[in-house]
């Protein structure tokens, strides 16, 4: 797909083993400027390590990374980024207004520490010592951290871990203000509703590769189920031999239809028993387009995988 | 087209002015100062152990062999103490780190290159003043012992800078061994070195195969350079110094191989 930017971060080909584990085979990944991408995919599909790639923890053994056009191991496009870990202890003796002094002296033109700490919503907490904040607060805590250096690109992964349900509202917020401002965003999240709440795009990951890369809208279309739920005294056995029907049961007296094509599914149905009622058309959500991507590839990659073996 | 770069959309400079580089680093060390001074479980077994030693054996016991063996006694624990900041803080600290995720995280930010090293050394000297004063006290005051401001200020000397080795020794172990295994190994490293270089009771006393292989230890060598601080070795100190900047490279080079290869 062309693009009018060049990105800021992309991932050509690349290759890294460990050991004799294929962590990345080839993967391809591109962030553009100013867009919230999210890297979605089983435990295990390669996201830490392209991650890892990206912000120069590790070398490819083959392919090309590149970070704002440069190698992200040389320290330069590193000032231009943010970095939010899963697992970083961060000292605990030292207190939070510390934590960010320390980390904003690393960039060219950091924010202050009032605006990163208001951003991050721990304008309470600049006195207190990191070891003394609940697991939700020192993950805000890293989030103030990752963009107090005023990045154009910020690294998020799985950044609401750990938070209640008003925690993640509010970080989510931060991050569509971030956004606004112009900065990009890379995320990885097992939490689908974190990728359909803010995501331009999706790049689903299994087995060291990209195996889908588009919008939340194409990710959805191309498993493009539609549940439609009923009241009916149709039986299930006559749905089933219509055209387009995907799977029909009835539970609790009422009846449900997979289908690809909920239109003439549901013309068909009001036709047929003029006595229906409520009636509920539903899109498969992102979680359901997910399952089916990464099965899919998880039955490809079997044969392959034993010839290799 | 990938060479042609487009504007960001917000522009400024990626460069860091030199003065912003530099105050990255002091930061550093701001930070790993602090955050140690402030941990009791790091500071106070690094503080107590030598002054502890140091009251039963080079004072108290000390008494009826004069003042000679206070003096003798204030170099040989004043090494003592100055080894483990160096171990510990460093060695420790690196295996912890590696362990929790935070060194990885520092390498992901654009934390100048060796601020995370230097600002560990930098601490590892503050704390080694610390025990060093701390003894210089107990000496002057309790011990009775005399000596010129010279020879302090000396003493002082040979500690921040005789930290730098065992900081070495302590990275390396560091790179071996990731997390809580780190300080059971450098205990093991930390003890024996110390009774077999003659800091707990003068070498003189000890067998004489340990004193033929004392020179091997870099506390041998430190402790001389101590003993001479204080005006009991009139020996020259040359060759101690450079077998100290030899350790020190040397174990500095390994595990700066090993950090790279291992991360």
């Amino acid at each position: 797909m062309p693009h009018a930017e060049k990105p800021i971060a992309r991932l050509a080909g690349a290759v890294k083993r460990y050991g004799s584990l294929t962590a990345l085979d080839g993967a391809e990944l591109q962030v553009h400027p100013g867009e919230l991408l999210a890297l979605l995919g089983p435990n295990g599909a390669g996201k830490t390590t392209a991650i890892a790639l990206l912000l120069g923890l590790v070398r490819a053994d083959a392919g090309s990374v590149q970070l704002f056009g440069e190698d992200p191991q040389s320290i330069e496009p590193r000032r231009r980024i943010g970095v939010m870990l899963q697992h970083a202890e961060l000292p605990p003796t030292l207190r939070v207004g510390e934590l960010l002094r320390l980390t904003a002296s690393y960039y060219p033109n950091p924010r202050s520490l009032q605006e990163s700490a208001a951003l991050a919503g721990i304008g309470d907490l600049l006195r207190r010592p990191y070891a003394k904040l609940s697991g939700g607060q020192q993950r805000r805590v890293q989030f103030a951290l990752a963009l107090c250096g005023r990045p154009e690109l910020l690294f998020l992964d799985e950044p609401t871990v750990g938070m209640d349900i008003d925690a993640r509202q509010k970080l989510w917020a931060a991050i569509r203000q971030l956004i606004d401002e112009g900065c990009a965003v890379l995320l990885t999240t097992h939490y689908l509703e974190e990728a359909e709440a803010l995501a331009d795009r999706v790049c689903v990951m299994s087995h060291g590769k990209v195996i889908h890369e588009g919008t939340v809208e194409t990710l959805r279309a191309r498993v493009a189920q539609k549940r439609i739920r009923c009241r009916t005294t149709l039986p299930a056995e006559l749905i089933r031999d219509w055209p387009g029907i995907g799977e029909v049961r009835q539970e609790n007296g009422r009846t449900y239809i997979v289908t690809a094509e909920a239109e003439p599914v549901v013309r068909r149905l009001l036709e047929a028993d003029p006595q229906l009622g409520e009636l509920e058309v539903q899109r498969a959500g992102l979680a359901e387009a997910f399952t089916e991507l990464t099965r899919d590839a998880d039955e490809a990659s079997t044969n392959p995988q034993r010839e290799a073996a | 087209m990938d060479i042609v770069m487009t504007e960001a959309p917000v522009s400024f400079p990626a460069t860091m002015p030199r003065r912003r580089v530099l105050g990255a680093y002091l930061e550093e060390a701001r930070s790993e100062c602090l955050r140690y001074m402030r941990s009791p479980s790091f500071m106070l077994p690094i503080m107590l152990f030598p002054a502890m030693f140091y009251l039963l054996f080079g004072v108290l016991m000390a008494k009826s062999n004069g003042a000679d063996a206070a003096r003798y006694l204030l170099a040989s624990y004043g090494v003592f103490g100055v080894m483990s900041p160096g171990l510990f803080g460093f060695g420790v600290s690196l295996a912890l780190e590696r362990d929790s995720g935070l060194l990885t995280f520092k390498r992901a930010l654009p934390m100048p290159p060796g601020a995370y090293l230097i600002g560990k050394m930098i601490m590892a000297m503050a704390a080694a003043a610390g025990v060093v004063v701390l003894l210089l006290a107990m000496a002057l005051t309790l011990g009775h012992v005399t000596l010129a401001a010279s020879q302090a200020a000396a003493l002082l000397l040979v500690g921040v800078l005789g930290v730098l080795p065992f900081c070495a020794l302590g990275m390396f172990v560091g790179t071996l061994f990731k997390g809580q295994g780190a300080p059971g190994v450098l205990q093991l490293v930390y003890l024996p070195m110390s009774f077999m270089s003659g800091l707990w009771f003068p070498l003189p006393m000890l067998p004489k195969f340990l004193q033929q292989i004392a020179p091997i230890w870099p506390s041998y060598h430190l402790d001389m350079l101590a003993l001479a601080a204080v005006g009991m070795n009139t020996q020259p100190l040359l060759g101690h110094v450079l077998v100290l900047l030899a350790f020190a490279a040397g174990f500095l080079l390994l595990a700066a191989r090993r950090l790279r290869r291992h991360g």
